[in-house]
């Protein structure tokens, strides 16, 4: 067996140039259900913590996945707002630890404006349960302060001390735009790889100022108008929000909260658990999930087939080898072993080839990973499913294996000793 | 041992799956130490027999006995441990595994024999020294790649392989048919001497009758197989 081993492998290394690519070809397919698998993984658990440590995410009536999209993702726009009595009637509660408002409608050269309350700092988590973390600068103070999320600070150049003017409503290009009351950036975020980072946070109070003098979505006349140092001194509480995040001080009032929060009869609200949401609204995407694990199976049996198809050429011009190993006495039993052996070989290497390529793949791929997709990978030791994935192409590459060697088996006992060609 | 005779064949018939007989042979001895030359046509069976002798083919009928063992008495897998240990072979040729070197080529054999192996206290020295009685002891030659010899330096190296743990039979089928006259006297004068020396029995096939007179015995394969020729 070790004798044959040796043999198979000198094989192998005579053949190096064929078996090298055919090793590279497994080792590719390997590498790509691998990755596949890895940045479905981590993809979904991105996505499942784009908001972690809530509780709850309540708006009005509508469908959770509405609901998460404007509020998490900030994509589309909200139905209807929700009043600030209830937000404060939330907050009262006996078994809510935290409410943090949150506000959209405006926005600026692309990226949305979102009104918060500086609680949302410290609340807002993303990852497992990882808090947003300041680069520059501090959270608002001023009426006029924003905090700018990492992307958007980074595309448009900003530092904390510049000034920015905020566009009414949401487009790339809008031509109402906030330019008598220009704010001032005071902080900017570390990236998270969330929509946070194209967000662009400001008080609460900033936007009520921003539309003192704004009636149904136009500018007042320019007589009418509202300087920013007059806005000041103006009635500035908020009276309706278009969402709010809600943390619980036990996580078993949670659903009791959620309950009540959707059965609530003076006002059509809808709260939803973020994790459990976010979990839902992935799976709307399983399909395609489905598919790239269905192509990168394919691209698996496409390495293993090369495989096959390269011994069994292999084998015809290999005929004369089979007939002397005969005639020195290997049994046929033998001529099989040597056979599967190689193919073992082959596709152990590749096996391992293919763990290898992922995490080169893995180590030059991360940072682009979470700065544009926002998908943080993690670099851990291959997983147990992972083992079992690379044992079922292993066994898979041990059953094609097999019908080269019965070939040549069932070679050796006809042939005889002529050796034919 | 129950015969003196290496090979002994009663009544042995063969044929391939399926197909005429090729083989009918009511009898066909060779001498324990005889160095007996089969001749017949291209197609007669001479491989056929040969494959016999060596334990690689079943005959369909008749008794084979080598070296006193009757054939039929042993599994598929223990007349492959039989050649292992008593028989060597030489082809016409492509003798050697491409992927070995000259010396490893040589100690193959030493793989699937462990009565081979027992027999040599030293297998490399003994190696070598067929390899300098076959006049191929050049140091540089031994690790070389065989397929960098001349077809002559492949068969001798077949012949230093099939040589190597003093079998106690060697077939050699048609192993000169591709080297020129001289080449051929001088592989042949080599093999014999060695035979000579281990006491083997060699039964070497060819259809070439002018190599008979170096032979203690020459038979012709025609009168011995009652089967049709094909
Ligand atoms: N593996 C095989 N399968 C089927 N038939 C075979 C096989 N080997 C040989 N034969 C047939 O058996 C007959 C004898 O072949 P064999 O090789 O023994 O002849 P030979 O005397 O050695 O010829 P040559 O001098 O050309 O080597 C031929 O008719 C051949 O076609
Ligand atoms: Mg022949």
């Amino acid at each position: 067996m070790k004798s044959l081993a040796g043999l198979a492998l000198r094989s192998l290394w005579n053949r190096r140039d064929t078996a090298a690519l055919t090793v590279f070809s497994i080792a590719v397919s390997v590498a790509l259900l691998l990755g596949v698998l890895h940045l479905r993984d981590d993809a979904r658990a991105s996505f499942a913590n784009t908001l972690s440590g809530a509780d709850l995410v309540v708006g009005s009536r509508s469908s959770p996945v509405n609901l998460l999209l404007y509020s998490v993702f900030r994509i589309g726009d909200a139905t209807n707002p929700v009043s600030m009595a209830i937000v404060d009637k939330v907050a009262r509660h006996p078994d809510v630890a935290w409410v943090v408002p949150i506000s959209l409608g405006d926005s600026h050269r692309g990226y949305r404006v979102l009104g918060t309350v500086p609680a949302y700092f410290e609340h807002w988590r993303y990852g497992h349960g990882k808090a947003l973390a300041f680069t520059a600068g501090a959270p608002f103070a001023d009426l006029y302060d924003a905090v700018l999320g990492a992307e958007v600070a980074q595309r448009l150049g900003y530092r904390t001390g510049d000034t920015l003017v905020l566009a009414h409503g949401v487009g790339e290009v809008s031509f109402a735009n906030h330019d008598d009351k220009p704010f001032r950036v005071a902080g900017v975020l570390a990236r998270t790889g969330t929509p946070v980072d194209r967000t662009v946070h400001i008080g609460l109070q900033g936007l009520a100022a921003m539309h003192v003098d704004w009636t149904s979505g136009a500018h007042a006349p320019p007589a009418e108008r509202v300087s920013a140092d007059d806005a000041r001194h103006a009635d500035l509480t908020p009276t309706r929000v278009t969402a709010f995040v809600v943390g619980m001080k036990a996580r078993s009032a949670v659903f009791l909260m959620q309950r009540a929060l959707n059965e609530y009869a003076s006002e059509p609200l809808t709260a939803v658990i973020p994790g459990v949401a976010l979990t839902q609204l992935w799976q709307l995407l399983g399909v395609a999930e489905g598919a790239l694990l269905a192509i990168a199976c394919c691209v698996v049996a496409a390495g293993l087939l090369g495989m096959l198809t390269a011994i069994l050429t292999s084998l015809n011009e290999r005929r004369r080898e089979m007939a002397i190993l005969r005639s020195v006495g290997a049994r046929p039993r033998d001529v099989f072993m040597l056979l599967w052996l190689e193919s073992c070989l082959l596709a152990s290497a590749g096996a391992a080839g293919g763990i290898l390529l992922m995490y080169a793949a893995l180590i030059a791929s991360r940072p682009l990973l979470l700065q544009r997709m926002g998908v943080a990978m993690e670099l851990g030791a291959p997983t147990t499913y992972d083992l079992a994935l690379l044992a079922a192409v292993i066994g898979t590459s041990l059953l094609i294996g097999a019908w080269p060697a019965v070939r040549a088996y069932r070679r050796a006992l006809a042939d005889g000793l002529s050796i034919r060609l | 041992m129950p015969s003196s005779a290496a090979i002994d064949l009663t009544s042995v018939r063969y044929a391939w799956t399926a197909g005429p007989p090729v083989l009918d042979i009511a009898r066909f001895t060779v001498a324990s130490g005889e160095r007996v030359f089969l001749e017949g046509p291209s197609g007669s069976g001479k491989s056929t027999l040969l494959g016999i002798i060596a334990g690689v083919l079943a005959a369909n009928a008749g008794q084979v006995r080598v070296l006193g063992t009757d054939l039929a008495t042993l599994t598929p897998a223990g007349r492959d441990a039989f050649r292992a240990d008593q028989v060597g072979v030489i082809f016409q040729l492509f003798n050697l595994l491409p992927y070995l070197s000259v010396l490893d080529n040589v100690l193959l054999p030493l793989r699937f024999s462990a009565a081979k192996r027992a027999r040599l206290t030293d297998p490399r020295s003994e190696a070598l020294r067929l390899l300098t009685t076959l006049g191929l002891a050049a140091p540089e030659l031994l690790d070389r790649s065989v397929a960098a010899l001349s077809i002559g330096q492949q068969q001798r190296v077949a012949a230093a392989r099939a040589l190597l743990g003093q079998p106690a039979l060697i077939i050699a089928d048609e192993p000169t048919s591709s080297l020129d006259w001289d080449a051929r006297a001088a592989f042949l004068e080599l093999l014999m001497r060695e035979c000579r020396a281990a006491g083997s029995t060699l039964l070497f096939v060819s259809h070439d009758r002018s190599l008979a007179s170096l032979f203690d015995r020459g038979v012709s394969l025609a009168s011995l197989n009652r089967a049709s020729a094909p």
